[in-house]
């Protein structure tokens, strides 16, 4: 069975094929790197997906927030739950781990700002 | 009036202008002010939370504030001194920059300015969509900044017009906020947007992307009910006959994106009548001696990585300037075909170095042939497996190929083949 897809690991957006038997992808084609290969396979067993969403502050200002590595992408609206349950204390800095394993996944949610308190 | 002298001024604290600033500094200019609007640096780049920026650039994938950061803190290991709230008003031929904060009124005598003022998006105004004045209908840029930096949802239902990028990462942005996004109407037959984006902000949540559609009436009074759509012939006219009713509280245009130039015609500079930006030589250099462009005031970029890149072109080209002048040899003016819409730069002002220039065609194409004619001779020839007007290209002409150029004039051409 063939199936077609887009990549998303660039801007380039490869158009991929996908060859599969017995559940098992066999061989991709149309990519122009590696990691588009490793994107088809991947997305034909269980498509990941970083989230990026805000939360919010204790004086209730947002900060942009991102998954420090893709999440399977059915748990999108469980991770979103999650986020919208925090009030975050203040400073925070970049990078810094706001849910450890959100939603269950093996991914992190990370600060992409650092942010201080007051105005 | 506050009145100084200052070696470089830079309009604008976007990644365009922090990046002109960090080159200049590298180049040798010690003595440079960065003149932002906002009440922080980063421009755009501070609203657009989604990941995917930085992989030219930095070789990983970034968020827009995390890119943002990379450039603040090079500006900032460099001491390099930027004045936000400050609104620049005007930009004389002779490099008098005027510019109001709540401090007052000053006077800043430069001897350079880089333009970096970005762009603005198109708005209702510019499509007379006929219908009432509704509450409801935001730029997809203005949505972004509500939900991504001031935290309110604009709306719960949602039609999107226009499938460039900032729709796309709206249609997913809102949904993931728990709006339902219906439609997004795109009236060319096909999308402005990049490839990865269908897939992931539209496909990945079911939202039916409607290619040759436009929004032809909308409707309410105080809030927006509902959007009339309709199929659009290959004139973009809307076909009667067609007409589609989608209930909805809220429409979002992603419909195009303006060089904001109104301080380059202040100053009286050239202006490219296709890219809406100025006329550029490939140090940057406009019209006007010792005034540069770079970044989205000058073309509309697909990636801000080209941003930065031709930002730390236009920040080098204004050291040297300031340092005793540019070369300026036998001047090559660029003219494309049609097909090829622009070139950047639309000028080459010396032949010495090789030059590399951007161009965007003006449809979707398959095989074709780029070729760079001088007089009768093609200098320059180069295939493309596709190309699309949503994707800046490029090619490189060496400096032995400019040094042949007999003629003052470099054709853009684009064939079959």
């Amino acid at each position: 069975m063939k199936q077609e897809l887009t990549c998303i690991v660039c801007p380039l957006g490869c158009a991929l094929t996908v060859e599969i038997e017995n559940g098992e992808v066999t061989e991709v084609s149309g990519n122009t790197c590696k990691r588009g290969a490793d994107y088809a396979r991947q997305e034909c067993v269980r498509p990941m997906r970083v989230l990026t969403t805000t939360a919010m502050t204790e004086d209730g200002r947002v900060i942009p927030v991102r998954t420090d590595s893709a999440v399977p992408k059915e748990t999108l609206f469980d991770c979103m739950a999650e986020v919208n349950r925090v009030k975050l204390h203040l400073p925070i800095k970049r990078g810094s781990v706001i849910i450890k394993h959100i939603a269950g996944t093996d991914a992190d949610l990370i600060a992409s700002k650092d942010i201080e308190r007051g105005i | 009036m506050n009145r100084e002298q200052i070696d470089l001024i830079i309009v604008g604290g976007g990644p365009a202008g922090l990046a002109a600033a960090v080159a200049a500094y590298d180049s040798g200019v010690r003595d440079m002010l960065v003149l932002e609007r906002d009440v922080n640096t980063g421009g755009i780049l501070q609203q657009c939370i989604h990941n995917g920026f930085g992989l030219h650039r930095f070789g990983k994938e970034l968020t827009g504030p995390e890119y943002a950061w990379e450039y603040e803190r090079m500006a900032a290991e460099r001491n390099i001194p930027i004045r936000c709230g400050t609104t620049v008003l005007n930009v004389s031929p002779d490099k008098v920059v005027t510019a109001v904060n709540s401090d007052g009124v000053s006077r800043i005598e430069a001897k350079a300015v880089v333009l970096a003022m970005g762009c603005r998006e198109r708005s209702r105004g510019a499509l007379n969509i006929p219908g009432s004045r509704p509450s409801g209908i935001f730029t997809a840029g203005t949505a972004q900044k509500y939900v991504n930096c001031m935290g309110y949802l604009p709306g719960r239902e949602v039609v999107i017009l226009g499938s460039g990028d900032i729709g796309l990462i709206m249609a997913r942005r809102m949904t993931l906020e728990g709006a339902k996004v219906k439609a997004v109407c795109e009236i060319m037959p096909y999308s402005g947007g990049l490839a990865r984006n269908i897939r992931q902000c539209l496909d990945d949540f079911d939202i039916p992307l409607k290619l040759r559609h436009t929004v032809t009436a909308v409707h309410g009074r105080e809030r927006l009910t509902g959007v009339t759509i309709s199929e659009t012939d290959e004139y973009r006219r809307p076909i009667p006959g067609t007409e589609e009713y989608i209930s909805c509280d809220t429409l979002l245009l992603s419909v195009g994106l303006i060089p904001e130039n109104e301080l380059s015609k202040g100053a009286g500079i050239s202006l490219d009548p296709i890219t809406g930006g100025a006329v550029v030589d490939e140090k940057r250099q406009t019209s006007c001696p010792g005034i540069f462009a770079c970044g989205n005031v000058l073309h509309v970029h697909d990636l801000v990585d080209f941003v930065s890149e031709e930002a730390a072109l236009a920040g080098k080209s204004a050291a040297e300037y300031i340092s005793g002048g540019l070369d300026e040899g036998a001047p090559l003016d660029l003219k494309p075909d049609g097909k090829i819409r622009y070139t950047i730069p639309q000028r080459i002002a010396s032949r010495d170095e090789d030059v590399k220039v951007y161009f965007r065609v003006d449809n979707i194409y398959k095989n074709v042939k780029i070729k760079v004619i001088n007089g009768d001779k093609t200098i320059f020839a180069k295939k493309l497996a596709a190309a699309a007007p949503g994707e800046m290209e490029s090619l490189t002409l060496t400096g032995a190929q400019l040094a042949e150029c007999g003629d003052a004039k470099l054709e853009f051409v684009l064939e079959a083949g």
